[in-house]
């Protein structure tokens, strides 16, 4: 019993250290932040996931669209939880073409929750015109599509210094410690007091990176909190279960020699 | 299978004149004597169905929700991880299912290479189980390739393009594989169809297996026959159902560690980024499950080579009851085999290793060496240890070491005293 769990975690510390190898040898190792969200019962903070809604759509959404959410997501439990109105509210900010009416005419009305998040381009030739033939991502589930995750996200927000001495950037290329190479064609886009947060929040460079990471990791994995939940859950049921089956098979081999 | 059943209600009886199916569940999942020695490596095969139905069900609740097309399927996964009611829990335990699978078939492997539980008159049993685990290999990595993110995409790329290793044919063959000229919607959409097909044969596969099973009955840590009508074996119910309901528990709070709480780790970051044939990953790494293999296909310089070589790592498993000519078929009773066992092992997890890291320098080096002794275990060693290994004395019967385990547990405790 020992022995094969001791396999057990042998071939599964190889598999995953394979991997982060490989990883660790391309990319500088990103910052390790807490996040509120990680450990077995971790969770989301309702407000900072509020205050990044407002960084992705004051700052981000410039340039980042988000297709696979929509803004009834900003209502459902485990997430920023906005109230229905203030919800409702946020959406009509938007426009959405739809239609056709009955004289066969598309026409534009404010959005509805039942709408995505309304993308910055028409397409993605529309967005690499306007960004030097950068692609600026999709962040939906932006924070599962990257080594590192929300640590990464969060370090590449904060990772623009001056480009050290002797480093040639081509135009539309910025110096960020955390991207790959050192080169990023995104500019820094967080600077202190770049929002200015609806609860009174100091909007420190830090503080903005925090809170949209918070909000990008949500948007990733929108049932986290719940699935954290359940697996508490059903792990206790399964021990107290397992520990039965323990003794019943003890005793059921116990005449057995 | 003997059984001494008899159905008592009308009902039954009725039934089982006329199909005696309860006669045969009793028969096998009852009252089939097992030896009584059976350690905890055993209890494998029963999770490995358990593993097995898991993913069909959740397969088939998936594929009421999942779209088999190249500009769908990425979103409508995300529409099942999103909208669709536990759609995240479906789609996790599918996804770490597959690994669970792996992790569990490949101990239930190294099990049967260390009794040689593969030998006469077990051989069929293995032979199927090979077929079993070629199946597995064919299901598992097209489910891989549904979800269309960059590795899925690129993974079927890779893979689909060895067939043009063929010669004369290769081209042809691979344009009808793709039904086209690359790898998009065609692809996509007979991959789903054949990922829905495979696992129902594995399941019919499994029946023979267990059935072939149940004719010679199990073979145990001794390595020896059971004397028939003595005290070796056990009912199989309840002394085996509850030992490996039990292990099975076990084997399932790590399944929900990993679904719960790390639902992610043993996938790829690039396959949460849709698919895109303009943009190759830097890297294109399989499933870990493949990745021994996938430093074999590699080690060769040759595509056509590597390709014949990967095909023949496995195949080369179904003929291994004739490449072991030893008689003795436990490891434990084998010494000098023994060694050469956890060599093979450590060699096989070492070409694991290999698979992950880039193909460059030491590492195709060292791969070309693993990869020769895989071989060389299967051809030289096993073949030559049978006639030149000094077997130890084994057991008359079961129930012998096991007694004289005890009967030294109770002089030591008499000594002590």
């Amino acid at each position: 019993m020992l022995k094969f769990i001791k396999l057990l975690v042998v071939l599964i510390i190889t598999v995953t250290s394979s991997q982060s190898i490989l990883i660790a040898a391309e990319i500088h190792e990103p910052m390790r932040p807490y996040w509120s969200f990680e450990g077995p019962l971790g969770k989301f903070e309702r407000a900072s996931l509020q205050r990044g809604y407002q960084v992705y759509t004051e700052v981000c959404s410039g340039c980042h669209s988000m297709d696979l959410l929509s803004y009834r997501n900003l209502v459902q439990p485990g997430g920023p939880e906005f109230s229905e109105k203030q919800a409702k509210a946020m959406a009509a900010m938007f426009e959405v073409e739809t239609g056709p009416d009955q004289d066969g005419e598309m026409f534009m009305r404010s959005a509805i929750l039942s709408d995505k998040f309304v993308s910055p381009w028409e397409n993605e030739q529309q967005a690499r015109a306007a960004n030097g033939g950068a692609y600026p991502p999709d962040l939906s589930v932006i924070v599962k599509a990257r080594p590192n995750g929300a640590d990464y996200i969060y370090s590449l927000l904060l990772g623009y210094k001056d480009a050290p001495e002797g480093t040639e950037l081509d135009d539309g290329v910025y110096y960020n410690e955390y991207a790959k190479g050192m080169r990023i064609a995104m500019p820094q886009v967080l600077y202190e007091d770049g929002v200015e947060y609806t609860d009174g929040t100091a909007a420190t460079e830090e503080q903005m990176a925090h809170d949209v990471t918070m909000f990008l990791t949500w948007s990733a994995e929108p049932k986290l909190e719940e699935r954290k939940r359940m697996g508490f859950k059903v792990i206790i049921y399964l021990l107290i279960l397992a520990f039965l089956f323990y003794f019943t098979n003890k005793s059921i081999w116990r005449d057995t020699h | 299978m003997s059984t001494d059943y008899k159905p008592q209600s009308a009902v039954a009886k009725w039934i089982d004149k006329r199909l005696p199916l309860i006669t045969l569940f009793n028969g096998h999942l009852m009252q089939y004597p097992t030896p009584k020695n059976l350690n905890y490596w055993w209890t494998f095969g029963g999770i490995l169905t358990f593993c097995l139905v898991t993913q069909i069900i959740t397969g088939l609740v998936l594929a009421m929700h999942y779209i088999a097309d190249a500009d769908l399927a990425f979103s409508s996964v995300e529409h099942i991880m999103r909208d669709v009611n536990y759609g995240w829990l479906l789609r996790y335990i599918h996804a770490n299912g597959a690994s669970m699978f792996f992790i569990a078939v490949y101990i239930h492997m190294a099990r049967s290479l260390f009794y040689g539980s593969y030998k006469e008159p077990r051989e069929l049993i293995w032979i199927i189980g090979v077929f079993i685990f070629l199946l597995m290999i064919a299901t598992a990595f097209m489910g891989y390739v549904l979800p269309w993110g960059q590795m899925s995409f690129w993974g079927a790329t890779v893979i689909t393009n060895l067939f043009s290793a063929i010669p004369v044919f290769g081209e042809s063959i691979t344009n009808w594989l793709w039904g086209g000229y690359s790898v998009g919607s065609p692809l996509l959409t007979r991959f789903f169809t054949l990922h829905y097909l495979l696992p129902f044969l594995i399941f019919g596969l499994v029946i023979l297996h267990v059935w072939a099973l149940h004719v010679p009955g199990n073979n145990n840590p001794e390595g020896i026959d059971v004397v028939q009508g003595s005290q070796d074996t056990v009912p199989f119910h309840p002394h085996y159902v509850v030992k490996d309901v039990f292990a099975l528990l076990v084997f399932m709070i790590i399944f929900a560690g990993f679904v719960f709480f790390t639902p992610n780790l043993l996938g790829h970051t690039d396959n949460y980024i849709q698919a895109n044939p303009l943009q190759t990953p830097e890297h294109i790494v399989p499933e870990w499950y493949f990745l021994p293999f996938y430093a074999i296909l590699r080690a060769i310089p040759d595509k056509l080579g590597g390709v014949i070589m990967m095909v023949s790592a496995i195949a080369i498993l179904a003929f291994l009851p004739w490449l072991d000519t030893s008689k003795v078929r436990s490891a434990k009773y084998r010494p000098l085999f023994k060694q050469f066992y956890w060599i093979f092992l450590a060699n096989f997890l070492l070409l694991g290793y290999l698979g992950a890291q880039p193909a460059e320098g030491i590492y195709v080096i060292i791969s070309r060496i693993a990869t020769i002794y895989y071989f060389v275990h299967f051809i030289i060693i096993l073949p030559v240890l049978g006639f030149v290994e000094k077997t130890k004395p084994l057991p008359k019967s079961i129930s012998e070491p096991v007694l004289s385990e005890k009967e030294r547990a109770a002089k030591a405790a008499t000594a002590t005293a």
